[in-house]
């Protein structure tokens, strides 16, 4: 009976009379069987609350998800676009707070990886310890920062004492908790950078260094116009990954200061903003604007970067 | 479409099991130690869920929303979130419930029972009520040559400035900053000085003479007398340390939090803290004197007369002066009118919260439905005098947006 058959579909197993019909039925489509899981979960988890919240945006719902609500078509959405008050400022907020971030971690941890690149004695040991801030949970490190940059009984303002600096509010400050939070996100996820540069930085080959070695070529040069080159695409997924996660802020924000981002919203994020309205307001259909809105930001911004480094590999 | 999956409620079987949500308070802390006699006694389980006021806020926005079975009894803010929850439909009535005969619900004092009574139905248990009331340190006062502490607004920034002037390391006074969180303590200020947060005619009135005298003095108060480098994101904990650590004079707070100021283990200065009566402002003195916390019944719970048994047993007589003899005041008119319910508070504790009883204001934050919405609102001014700028502009802004606000939910 075995006779081999060329057809598209997968093999069959050996067919004998007691097969009953649903183990045929199963190995003819255990390509949709073994793919099940893994769509109903991403129908489940991703399809379905974003299309929620979709939905939620074009309603007034409001009070209770479980009351009624009306439909308001784009209402929402002028509201939010149109509010200079609480949204734009938060949109520049997120922006300061992800771009300045992002430049100090991608520096710093470029400065880190290089200093780490070549092997040195007790190497082992300073990996381990730069590595610390980023086993820590987020909310244990804004607490901590939070004891250490207290105005009245904080750690920062007694060191600074001692080389006779006036106290700073820090936290406190109207205008210097946005950079302060934006120093405990640098703190903490530089290594993370460092962690990714230094991976590619020990994949790159030996030669064109080498080479440019022998061509004369002092370290600047070497470090601008070979490493960096070459290490482009780990760059260019460092930049990305720590980008969409430094948008994606909360954590630290909420453990600093707390609801709204401070008395006077001075840390308020995208993100925390959508979270009072939902959580404080109980504005269930702006806030799910919002939360779209911001969606259609970060998805704006991958499309960018990695459309830079489609180009940049042509 | 809806999120409410579960519930069906048909077969209606009763759990063995009772499910519990509590805050973080001392309340909390004595009801589980005595849980074991209630287990005993009843023969039912109880599952104990402790949360922060936050977190617990969070839990209950996400679960009542999804209209979850899986809380039975929810320790809640009446005049924070009960009337949003009892809109929801999500406090079960209590009304056929709270006849139980041997409980005794006439013993409620009536002040805290409106706060969880809706559209005439109670729908709350009210556990913990409080005041507010001025805690000082006697030995600053008496180095400062003071042998009272302050009656008045006016001698209490006196003396906050005299301390402060004496003491650079001490701030003269201490009280919560943060926008939202400090219009509770704030609502004294403002009664005292003779305004509401609304008029008689429910029209906003945070920009009357005398609400802009009140922003003015508390955040003055703060400004000149208080820490250097003060923080507008200061909630209890942060003042209440503060003042622990030895860092203030006087402390405008709720009394229920004063065992944080008298346990040695949590205060430095345990020994030389005073209690005074909310000082008397060009109004009188005016203290809020509201429940703080109730016990109600989620709507969606399948398990209603365990539940009932739960509250019923948690707010009795024997239990309230329990919990009233470890420092928690209750609202059972009977525990308060017995010599032992008030043996254990300090004496001029006492003598301050009956001052209370007899002038307080049964709110201590605006009547609303969004009440976190309202409080920044209302709060904005307290931030800004505290930073020094214009109190009577921020008011008059605060007011317009507080009038729409109202006019928005009035809709």
């Amino acid at each position: 009976m075995a006779t081999i058959t060329t057809t598209k579909k997968p093999p069959r197993a050996p067919e004998t009379p007691e097969t009953p019909a649903w183990v045929l039925w199963v190995n003819d489509h255990r390509k949709w069987l073994f793919a099940a899981p893994a769509m109903v979960f991403v129908a489940a988890l991703l399809v379905f609350p974003l299309a929620w919240t979709g939905y939620l945006s074009l309603t007034d719902a409001e009070g209770s998800v479980r009351a009624d609500s009306d439909f308001v078509g784009l209402r929402n959405y002028v509201d939010v676009l149109t509010d200079v008050e609480r949204f734009w400022p938060a949109v520049g907020r997120t922006a300061t707070f992800t771009v300045a971030a992002l430049v100090f971690e991608v520096v710093l941890g470029m400065a880190i990886a290089l200093l780490l690149w070549r092997p040195f004695k007790g190497e082992r040991w300073v990996r381990v310890a730069i590595l610390m801030p980023l086993v820590a949970t987020p909310v244990a490190v804004g607490m901590m920062w939070r004891l250490i940059f207290d105005p009245n009984i904080g750690m920062a303002n007694q060191v600074l004492g001692w080389f006779g600096i006036g106290p700073q509010p820090w936290l406190a400050g109207q205008h210097s908790a946005l950079p302060t939070t934006i120093f405990i996100d640098v703190w903490q996820w530089t290594p993370m950078v460092a962690l990714i540069l230094l991976a590619g930085l020990t994949s790159l080959s030996e030669e064109p260094q080498e080479a440019a070695r022998i061509d004369g070529a002092s370290t600047w040069q070497r470090f601008r116009h070979v490493t960096l080159p070459l290490l482009m695409p780990t760059l260019t997924v460092a930049v990305l990954l720590r980008g969409i996660d430094a948008l994606k802020t909360f954590d630290i924000l909420y453990a600093t200061k707390g609801r709204g981002g401070g008395s006077f919203h001075e840390v308020e994020t995208l993100n925390v903003y959508a979270y009072g309205l939902s959580f404080d307001y109980n504005e269930y259909g702006v806030s799910s604007t919002v939360l779209i809105i911001f969606f259609l930001i970060i998805i704006g911004a991958m499309w960018a970067l990695t459309a830079r480094r489609k180009e940049a590999r042509r | 479409m809806t999120l409410s999956a579960c519930g069906s409620g048909d077969d209606g079987a009763a759990s063995d099991t009772i499910r519990v949500t509590l805050a973080n308070h001392v309340w909390t802390d004595n009801i589980k130690k005595a849980l074991p006699e209630f287990e005993k006694q009843s023969g039912l389980k109880v599952e104990v869920t402790q949360l922060g006021e936050d977190q617990l806020s969070d839990q209950y926005n996400v679960k009542l929303n999804a209209g979850s079975a899986d809380i039975d009894v929810m320790m809640y803010r009446p005049l924070q979130e009960g009337k949003l929850f009892a809109r929801n439909g999500y406090l079960a009535d209590l009304s056929e419930l709270v006849k139980s005969p041997t409980w005794d619900f006439s013993d409620f004092q009536s002040g805290p029972m409106e706060a969880t009574t809706y559209e005439g139905k109670p729908v709350g248990i009210p556990i913990i009520t409080e005041q507010e009331v001025l805690y000082y340190r006697k030995d600053l006062l008496a180095k400062a040559g003071l042998d009272a502490p302050p009656k008045t607004l006016d001698e209490l920034k006196d003396a906050a400035a005299k301390i402060k002037a004496a003491e650079p390391d001490v701030a003269g006074f201490v009280a919560r900053t943060g926008k939202s969180t400090a219009v509770t303590q704030f609502s004294s200020f403002l009664y005292s000085f003779g305004g509401d947060f609304v008029d008689g005619g429910g029209k906003a009135a945070v920009n009357s003479d005398a609400a802009k005298q009140a922003y003015a003095y508390y955040g003055g108060l703060i400004k000149d007398a208080g820490p250097a480098n003060v923080s507008t994101d200061m909630g209890w904990p942060e003042a209440m340390a503060i003042f622990t650590q030895g860092k203030a004079a006087f402390y405008t707070e709720a009394n229920s939090l004063y065992k944080n100021a008298t346990d040695p283990a949590k205060s430095k200065v345990s020994d030389q803290v005073g209690f005074a009566p909310f000082p008397a402002g060009p109004g009188g003195s005016k203290p809020y004197n509201i429940p703080s916390w109730a016990l109600g019944v989620n709507a969606s719970s399948e398990n209603t007369a365990n539940a009932w048994k739960f509250i019923e047993w948690a707010t009795s007589k024997e239990e309230t002066l329990a919990q009233q003899k470890s420092g928690v005041p209750g609202a059972r008119t009977s525990v308060w009118a017995s010599p032992e319910g008030t043996s254990t508070f300090p004496e001029d504790m006492v003598a301050a919260i009956e001052a209370s009883n007899k002038t307080g204001v049964g709110h201590d934050r605006p009547q609303v439905v969004k009440v976190a919405e309202a409080r920044e609102i209302v709060g904005q001014p307290i931030v800004d005098a505290i930073t020094g700028k214009d109190a009577a502009a921020a008011a008059d802004t605060a007011n317009a947006a507080f009038q729409q606000f109202l006019d928005d939910e009035a809709k």
